[in-house]
């Protein structure tokens, strides 16, 4: 079979495999629910225990967290625990369930307009504001959780304590705080970055995934106005057409998602082949100066991102950049090409432009790399009579493909989400243009050909008037399937990723 | 006649020319590809130059004008318009960039390894959970999130723009997710190391001073290099926190609006190449100083082997 057509037959046979992989996938998928429920059934088993057997001070600590273990010697925990409860208790009673009974309509009135004594006689007081209803429904739930599992974690220790003192084991505080510098030393070392992750990344996520389920836009900011519950109708006007006249969202969207992808394979596969050749230039053992040239190429990435994509901006501009002006004295055009603002060639400038912006990284990646491939290899090859290029098709690349994996798939991932390369470059432009007459939806309001999604989603809520934050959230979940889907293919067939354990 | 190109003809033994010019040739090829591939690399490294030749002389010109590569008349007034301006107050921006960026790295650096350490070092119970949320979470766009936390923390500052210590608290809060290149590295330090310091009465305190952090010097800089130069030229989410007050921008805000700025194009051309030099220079001296460590920790991090 000739190159070609292998290459071909091994794509054909990929997509051929994927059926096959799903269907493997939903055949596992009652097992695991089933193992799930036997997992989550184990709490449950142990609160019985404990509360058939156990004696009054394991029971009274269903009531009281932690009485089990403070009248068991341990009572730093059995203290902690406690005080938790009666913070969760009292935050819970004055003010957590009016927000959890609020979450159904996210509030009725946003202010009124009440009389006082004083001039002008009447203040605008704020009621309620439906940010802070969802926001502070999500972190009394997420506080709940943490509590309940902590409730159970007493009670089981208490179980525990109570049997030990049954055998005559004694437990006490000094153990227990020991145990946080050995066996459970991550919890110290992972508690701060984990409250972070929590507070700063999980919560405004889940907030904002359910921001696609309300009309949240800002016309409707609060404290001054309301928002409200909608369910699926955000995701009905951009991609069903019968609701709404949503045709034009659908067509745009499908560019932006094709723009998308075209932009993330290029991006990578550029970088990355023409970075290794660069590498292997500077490599080669006749070539002197090495430090020079890598310093020249490094250059880029010392330079801020934005400073030279801003002044490349400028560059490639069509009134006043400086490449048209040397094209024309140069005699080779006559007047000037709109670089950033005609739609394929804006596209190809971005690609051109990153590769001049990447290359510099692929090619300190990949310099370390190929001096460890061993020489006795090419050395063999070339006994046999092996070309240059073969060398490098039978040798070098599968290496390096084996080695930086991983690094491909992020970098692949990081593309779809590159923001910076479009959007200080064009902007997104040219934008979209519509038949006139056509009544244009507020979503792709500033939408242009090369923008990615991750811009389209800037625009909607940064730059747009009015912000439209629902449709926003709508788009990061659109990434968020596109990028989770990519990344299992990928992941699941890149060998270093799964044996982790192996280099160690 | 038939054998005058084989070895049964003596001749050809005997004068085996063949042998040398081949050898001949070849040489002439690796000469010529030598050539050549200085020439590619003179050719790279001009392209790669440019922009940055084009920034410096830029800086230096006392009017923009589009046809000239090499402005026509110098002067450093540019420099001196950075730290006068009152419009684009510039030195104000840079402060701003430089107490985020360095507030950032500290605590981002001291995140990033404890949460690295952990995961490559310690077996526990819900490891494989945290590495997978991490992952998942990192296939969200993170802007997503920013959007809400601006929305709230503008509320809690009474509808006005949230200050630059926001920015800190967003950076900082999320340096978890940012493990992988540090935690790649330390799994590539041999766990015979920790074993060895247990047996000698360590606990994992000892193991992080004693094994990871002298053997990991190149992550450390590389993971100090990254933290300093990710806020200091990030715009998409110091854009969004900025808000309309030009004391509480960064620079890189500051230099995108005035490129960006109708008006602008031609007069403040040469303020922007200015303050362009002006924000590279700590990056650069930055780099060039550790370049060594950020190829050793790249190489080490990203990609295991």
């Amino acid at each position: 079979m000739s190159k070609p057509l292998r290459i071909l037959y091994k794509i054909g046979s990929f997509f051929k495999s994927i059926p096959l992989a799903i269907w493997k996938f939903l055949k596992k998928i009652p097992f695991v629910i089933l193992k799930l429920l036997r997992k989550a059934t184990i709490p449950f088993i142990t609160l019985k225990d404990a509360l058939v057997y156990g004696d009054w001070k394991v029971r009274l600590s269903f009531l009281v967290c932690g009485f089990g273990e403070f009248t068991r010697k341990q009572v730093v925990r059995g203290v902690l625990v406690l005080l938790l409860q009666i913070c969760f208790t009292v935050y819970f009673s004055v003010f957590g369930w009016k927000m959890l009974a609020n979450l159904a309509d996210l509030g009725y009135i946003a202010s009124a307009e009440v009389p006082i004594n004083t001039p002008p006689y009447t203040r605008n007081f704020y009621l309620d504001n439906s940010l802070l209803i969802l926001l502070y429904s999500i972190v009394t739930i997420i506080f709940a959780l943490i509590m309940i599992y902590l409730w159970y974690n007493s009670i089981r220790n208490s179980y525990v304590l109570y049997k030990n003192e049954q055998i005559g084991k004694e437990a006490s505080d000094k153990e227990y705080l020991a145990s946080y510098v050995g066996k459970k030393y991550q919890n110290i070392l992972l508690s701060v970055p984990m409250v972070g992750l929590v507070l700063f990344t999980i919560i405004p996520m889940i907030f904002m995934i359910l921001i696609g389920f309300t009309n949240y836009t800002s016309d409707r900011l609060t404290p001054i106005k309301l928002f409200d519950w909608v369910g699926l109708q955000t995701y009905a006007n951009l991609f069903a057409s019968k609701v709404s006249n949503s045709n034009l969202i659908i067509q745009s969207f499908l560019h932006v998602i094709t723009w998308t992808l075209i932009w993330a394979f290029f991006a990578t596969f550029t970088n990355y082949f023409l970075g290794m050749v660069v590498a292997m230039l500077i490599n080669k053992k006749t070539i002197k100066l090495k430090k020079l040239w890598r310093t020249i190429l490094v250059t880029t990435i010392a330079v801020p991102q934005f400073v030279s994509l801003l002044l490349i901006s400028r560059m490639f501009d069509e009134s006043y950049g400086v490449v048209n002006e040397i094209l024309k004295s140069l005699g080779l055009i006559k007047k000037s090409i709109a670089f950033l603002s005609t739609f394929p060639i804006t596209n190809i400038v971005i690609i051109v432009v990153n590769i001049w912006i990447g290359i510099p990284y692929t090619m300190l990646i990949c310099t370390g790399i190929l001096m460890n491939i061993p020489e006795d290899l090419y050395e063999s090859a070339k006994i046999d009579g092996a070309s240059p290029f073969k060398m490098y098709m039978k040798i070098t690349l599968p290496y390096m493909l084996f080695i930086t994996g991983p690094y491909l798939i992020s970098q692949f991932v990081g593309n779809i989400n590159n923001f910076n390369v479009i959007y200080l470059l064009s902007k997104g432009g040219p934008n979209f243009t519509f038949k006139p007459g056509v009544t244009v939806p507020t979503q792709l309001t500033g939408l242009g050909r090369s923008d990615l999604l991750i811009t389209w989603i800037y625009k909607m809520t940064i730059t747009n008037n009015p912000k439209d934050y629902a449709s926003g959230s709508v788009m990061g979940i659109c990434i968020f399937v596109i990028v989770a889907f990519l990344s299992l293919i990928l992941y699941n067939r890149s060998s270093s990723v799964k044996n982790e354990e192996d280099f160690q | 006649m038939k054998y005058k190109d084989s070895i049964y003809n003596p001749d050809f033994i005997r004068n085996s020319s063949h042998k040398k010019k081949h050898t001949r040739s070849m040489k002439a090829v690796s000469k010529i590809g030598t050539g050549a591939t200085y020439i590619i690399l003179v050719v790279i490294s001009f392209i790669w130059l440019i922009p940055f030749v084009y920034l410096l002389l830029q800086s230096f010109a006392v009017k923009f004008e589009p046809e000239y590569f090499i402005p026509r008349e110098f002067t450093f007034n540019n420099y001196v318009q950075l730290f006068t301006d009152t419009t684009y107050p510039f030195w104000k921006w840079y402060l701003n960039s430089f107490i985020i960026a360095v507030v950032t790295t500290v605590f981002q650096t001291i995140l990033v390894l404890l949460t690295a350490y952990s995961l490559s070092r310690l077996r526990f119970k819900g490891r494989q959970a945290i590495m997978n949320l991490i992952l998942i979470l990192g296939m969200f766009p993170g802007f997503l999130g920013m959007i809400c936390i601006y929305n709230i923390l503008k509320l809690f500052c009474g509808g006005n723009e949230p200050s630059i210590f926001s920015i800190i608290i967003i950076y900082c809060a999320n340096s978890a997710m940012s493990y992988y290149i540090a935690k790649g590295f330390f799994d590539t330090i041999p766990k015979s190391l920790d074993e060895a310091v247990r047996i000698d009465g360590g606990n994992n305190n000892t193991v992080f001073w004693k094994v990871i952090v002298p053997m990991s010097k190149p992550i450390i800089i590389y993971t100090i290099l990254i933290s300093f130069t990710t806020p200091w030229g990030d715009f998409m989410l110091a854009s969004m926190l900025a808000g309309l007050k030009t004391s509480n921008w960064t620079v890189a805000v500051g230099l995108q609006t005035i490129i960006n700025t109708i008006g602008n194009e031609t007069k403040m051309f040469p303020f922007f190449c200015a303050g362009g030099v002006v924000v590279s220079i700590p990056i650069m001296a930055l780099f060039f100083w550790l370049q060594k460590y950020y190829v050793e920790g790249i190489a080490g991090g990203a990609v295991k082997g």
